[in-house]
């Protein structure tokens, strides 16, 4: 497959962002992903939130593993740069870029067999360091790139094309963010997406770790009936507790919320997330409510969805190490080094 | 056994129990009469009990390595006491701890046994377990000042430094040096006939080991984000990048950090974050050991074909494995220079000592944004834990890091278009941009098959250009690279070839040989690609003796493979059973080997 540059027509009629950027100047190469594959309308879904929020393309980094939904970078943002990395390994990719430029805004795309299974453990980490991020699983239930084996995330029970049906217990990355102590952790599907772009921009605003875990069906391998990671299956079981508006700094809330079950949350640019509960039992705030909560619907078969748990009290990792808000990399390096004659004072302990 | 400066002590003693600091006075008291020293610490994969030694030689000469003879031994350690006995020269000392005398079966005729009640002294002046086994160390060091005639003055003021802010502490331990040191006059006769004597050779000049050189120069080279996961014999390089930043790194303005230090969850984490932090700009770095260097080989292939910056440390311990973690080798070559799958081969760089260490860092950031690549940097435990003595280090002021081809966002702006992969200058290296300048320059990076334009292929003509384009960017990397140190002796046909911490053996094994009318070429080789006059070395000789610190003779390998030379000339001195080399070892499996060639 070669690359193809998609050509870029704006029309003049166009609606532009604060930035006077259309949303075409989001977009990216052609996606080479299978018609009618979850994770395009992931990217189509990143797109808009992206657009909405007005964020600077070249402000923007992607940042992806190996799979399918790692090959979506390509597919979105041309104008950003992209760090297509190793099977797994997005997580560590993303702390070390971060760490040299905490000012750019990271967008994580993985899969659930490049985060839960190979790399599991750089997930794990990058939710206990609260790196600041949005980190986006594209979960189908199976690698579709090396052609439909089980992944983790696959539910007991699940029939796979060929073969015996999966017997393993799933993993979740939802219930295991929430066990992890990850700050912002929703989730959504594919086909949802009036749910997903505002979950995504909360995501992308949100200071430290946003996990957001879309159900995204593999068409070609991971869609077929006894599948539960299928359109079918999603669509019938999906259920919503908490749904999440994403609010410009400059909107007023609208006074559609209920009180008591409308529930703003204050994000760092003034902007904010307005939580809405469907199901009223629901506190999004609580760790071991939610995880009661979420475990109790898993196994009455239910997927369920919205922004499950915020908590936006935390540090994340530079202010937790105490480090400057100037971006490392844009330190000046003569700054950096104290000098000769300072070596000299440095040796006296070394005489 | 008369001598003066020239003298090897050697103690015995039990893991955590203090010795360290105790050896370090011993060593430094030395070194401060004017009179180069060597210092080896031999220790257990162990935090507590097993048996540790420190070596300490005396050498007027200012040769850099360990000897194999042991004058004074100070058997502190009841367990290895038979075996430390039989480790000493003959006409040795050995100094034990009286207070449990010694069966008369443990003797040596041909050596003199000298008892010292060190423990009893201690529990007589001492209170308390700890200071009594802390002081019993004190003591040794005492008793050895008194055997070789250290000055107690340097003694004394040392451990008024050491102690400045704890001057309780001054007094009991020059109690204790009293102990030792006045037992030894009024029981023996001392000094010994070996002995030490004030000399004027070590002005100008440190003892410090190479991790803590190493740290300071990727302090000093302005590196910002360091990445690790803690492995022997490697941890103390980063420990001492953190001291120093935290003296060094706080913003003046805000008070906060301008550096970033993170511990890995492995090392397969610590490159990925590398890798991220120089692809953003940042000056970025890990340490590792053998290990490490093999959870990290995906990732540095990726780095290789995607064309970033990282800089690696590997100070190399014993393989094959965990092998001997507490033992020296330089056993990775080959593993770092090819680490990695498919068509990849990596910039290695030799440091020899900590003085090296602590410009090589900075060199090795230069050289790995300059060439857009990972840059090795080969040390080994010999060299990172132990304490050597170098000159005082320098830091060039006017020096200007070399951040390599790097577009300014205004660059880019002026740019039609920019493309990551293209062979502007023709020396093999492309431009590259960082994020957070101008969406103009974003380019996708990856590590999949891609054109000098950075677009994905699965074209095999695009794919190979960029392949093709590598290794000439390959040779540039052998044109810049540090020339190796030679010296010519008078015209020979034979020559030593080594790298890194073979150095101070062989250039004393030079000399051993020339004392026995045998004068050699010598090459100290600093990095790979092994720069021209490397292999120009190799064809001026009829035979090279390639001394090396591993059993599969990887260096040898490397310069047939790099060098394309001719493997009949390339003679192997192999020592790997981690200590570190001496030159006795050297010169005489040398001599074997010269002594077979001219029989042929
Ligand atoms: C080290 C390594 N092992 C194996 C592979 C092969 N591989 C490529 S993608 C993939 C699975 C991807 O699954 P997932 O992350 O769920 O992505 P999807 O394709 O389902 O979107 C595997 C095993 C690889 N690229 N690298
Ligand atoms: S194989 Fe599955 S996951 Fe991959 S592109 Fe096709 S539909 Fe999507
Ligand atoms: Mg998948």
């Amino acid at each position: 497959m070669t690359y193809i540059a998609k050509p870029k027509v704006s029309h003049p009629g166009m609606p532009r962002n604060s930035l006077g950027l259309t949303a075409r100047e989001y977009e990216g190469a052609v996606s080479t992903l299978c018609a009618g594959c979850g994770h395009d309308s992931v990217t189509a879904a990143i797109i808009q939130a992206v657009f909405e929020l007005n964020i600077e393309p070249h402000m923007l980094a992607k940042m992806s593993g190996i799979g399918c939904s790692s090959k979506t970078p390509a597919y979105f943002a041309s104008q950003s740069h992209g760090f297509n990395s190793v099977h797994g390994r997005m997580p560590s990719v993303t702390t070390g870029a971060n760490a040299a430029n905490r000012k750019l805004t990271y967008i994580g795309v993985s899969g659930d067999g490049d985060s839960l299974s190979i790399g599991a453990g750089q997930f794990v980490h990058a939710i206990r360091r609260n790196l600041n991020m949005c980190y986006i699983i594209e979960n189908n239930g199976v690698y579709g790139l090396t052609k439909g084996q089980f992944s983790a995330s696959a539910d007991i029970g699940t029939k796979p094309k060929k073969g015996l049906p999966n017997q393993q217990e799933p993993i979740d990355p939802v219930s295991s963010a929430i066990a992890l102590g990850a700050t912002y952790i929703a989730r959504s599907f594919s086909g949802d997406k009036d749910q997903l772009v505002p979950l995504i921009q909360g995501a992308l605003l949100h200071d430290g770790f946003a996990l957001v875990d879309v159900i995204s069906p593999c068409v070609t391998f991971n869609d077929h009936e006894g599948s539960t990671k299928s359109y079918a299956h999603t669509r019938k079981f999906y259920h919503h507790v908490v749904e999440a508006d994403y609010v410009p700094p400059a909107e007023a809330i609208k006074a559609q919320y209920d009180e008591g079950s409308a529930m703003p949350i204050e994000l760092h640019d003034g902007s904010k997330i307005v939580l809405r509960k469907i199901e009223s039992e629901y506190d999004p705030t609580s760790r071991a409510k939610a995880f009661k909560y979420l475990r109790e619907r898993f196994n009455a078969g239910e997927i369920t969805t919205g922004l499950l748990y915020v908590d936006d009290s935390r540090k994340e990792m530079h202010d937790l190490m105490g480090n400057i808000e100037t971006p490392l990399s844009e330190y000046p390096l003569e700054k950096l080094q104290p000098g000769n004659a300072e070596l000299k004072k440095i040796l006296l302990r070394y005489r | 056994m008369a001598s003066v400066n020239d003298v090897v002590i050697k103690i015995g003693t039990v893991n955590g129990t203090g010795s360290a600091s105790a050896n370090g006075l011993l060593m430094k008291s030395i070194f401060r009469m004017g009179i180069p020293v060597v210092g080896k610490n031999y220790f257990p994969s162990n935090i507590q009990g097993l048996p540790t030694w420190y070596e300490i030689r005396v050498t007027s000469d200012g040769y850099q390595a360990r000897s194999n003879r042991v004058d004074l031994m100070v058997a502190m350690n009841a367990q290895t006491y038979a075996r430390d006995l039989t480790e000493l020269a003959p006409g040795g000392w050995l100094v034990y701890d009286s207070t449990w005398p010694r069966s008369k079966l443990l003797d040596r005729d041909d050596v003199t046994v000298l008892g010292i009640p060190l423990s009893k002294m201690c529990n007589e002046n001492f209170d308390g377990a700890r200071a009594r086994i802390l002081m019993k160390n004190i003591a040794y060091v005492g008793a050895v000042a008194a055997l070789l005639d250290i000055d107690l003055d340097t003694i004394k003021k040392l451990i008024e430094e050491t102690f400045a802010s704890k001057p309780h502490l001054i007094d009991s331990n020059m109690l204790a040096i009293h102990l030792g040191y006045d037992y030894a006059t009024e029981n023996f006769v001392c000094p010994l006939p070996m002995k030490v004597e004030g000399m004027d050779k070590t002005k100008g000049h440190i003892i410090i080991d190479g991790n803590t050189a190493a740290g300071l120069g990727c302090m000093y080279a302005g590196a910002t984000v360091g990445a690790w996961y803690p492995i022997t014999p490697s941890t103390s390089l980063m420990d001492a990048f953190r001291s120093f930043c935290s003296r060094y790194r706080v913003d003046e303005e805000t008070g906060k950090r301008t550096y970033c230090i993170i511990q890995a969850e492995d090392e397969l984490a610590a490159i990925g974050m590398v890798l991220g932090a120089s692809w953003n700009g940042a000056r970025s770095f890990t340490p590792t050991s053998g290990p490490g260097i093999s959870l990290m080989s995906e990732f540095l292939g990726y780095a290789y074909y995607a064309e970033l910056p990282a800089v690696v440390f590997n100070v190399q311990r014993t393989g094959p494995s965990t092998g001997m973690p507490t033992r020296t080798q330089q056993a990775d070559i080959l593993s770092c220079a090819y680490a990695s799958h498919g068509d990849t081969k990596h910039v290695l760089l030799f440091p020899c000592d900590p003085a090296e260490c602590f410009t090589t860092a900075q060199d090795a950031f230069d050289f790995s944004e300059r060439l857009q690549t990972p840059v090795m940097v080969l040390s080994d435990l010999d060299i990172g834990m132990n304490d050597w003595m170098v000159p005082d280090l320098d830091f060039d002021d006017s020096r200007i890091p070399d951040r390599g081809k790097v577009l300014s966002a205004d660059d880019v702006e002026n740019m039609e278009k920019f493309y990551r992969y293209l062979d502007v200058d023709g020396d093999g290296i492309p431009y590259r941009t960082l994020p957070g300048q101008n969406p103009k320059g974003s380019y996708f990076t990856r590590g999949s098959g891609h054109t000098k334009y950075g677009a994905y292929t699965e074209n095999s003509d695009d794919y190979q250009e960029v392949i093709d384009r590598l290794l000439l960017k390959w040779e540039t990397a052998r044109s810049i690279v540090p020339e190796p140190e030679i010296h010519y002796s008078k015209f020979n046909k034979a020559g030593i070839l080594c790298v890194g911490s073979s150095d101070g053996a062989c250039k004393e094994a030079l000399d051993r040989l020339s004392a026995q009318n045998i004068s050699m070429n010598y090459c100290r080789a600093k990095a790979f690609p092994f720069s021209a006059s490397v292999r120009e070395f190799i064809e001026q000789h009829d035979v090279i003796y390639v001394v090396e610190q591993n059993r599969d003779a990887q260096l040898r390998t490397l310069l047939m493979l790099d060098c394309d030379a001719d493997p009949k000339k390339l003679v192997s001195v192999l020592h790997y059973n981690g200590m570190s080399l001496n030159a006795e070892f050297v010169s005489r499996r040398i001599l074997e080997e010269h002594s077979k060639g001219q029989a042929a």
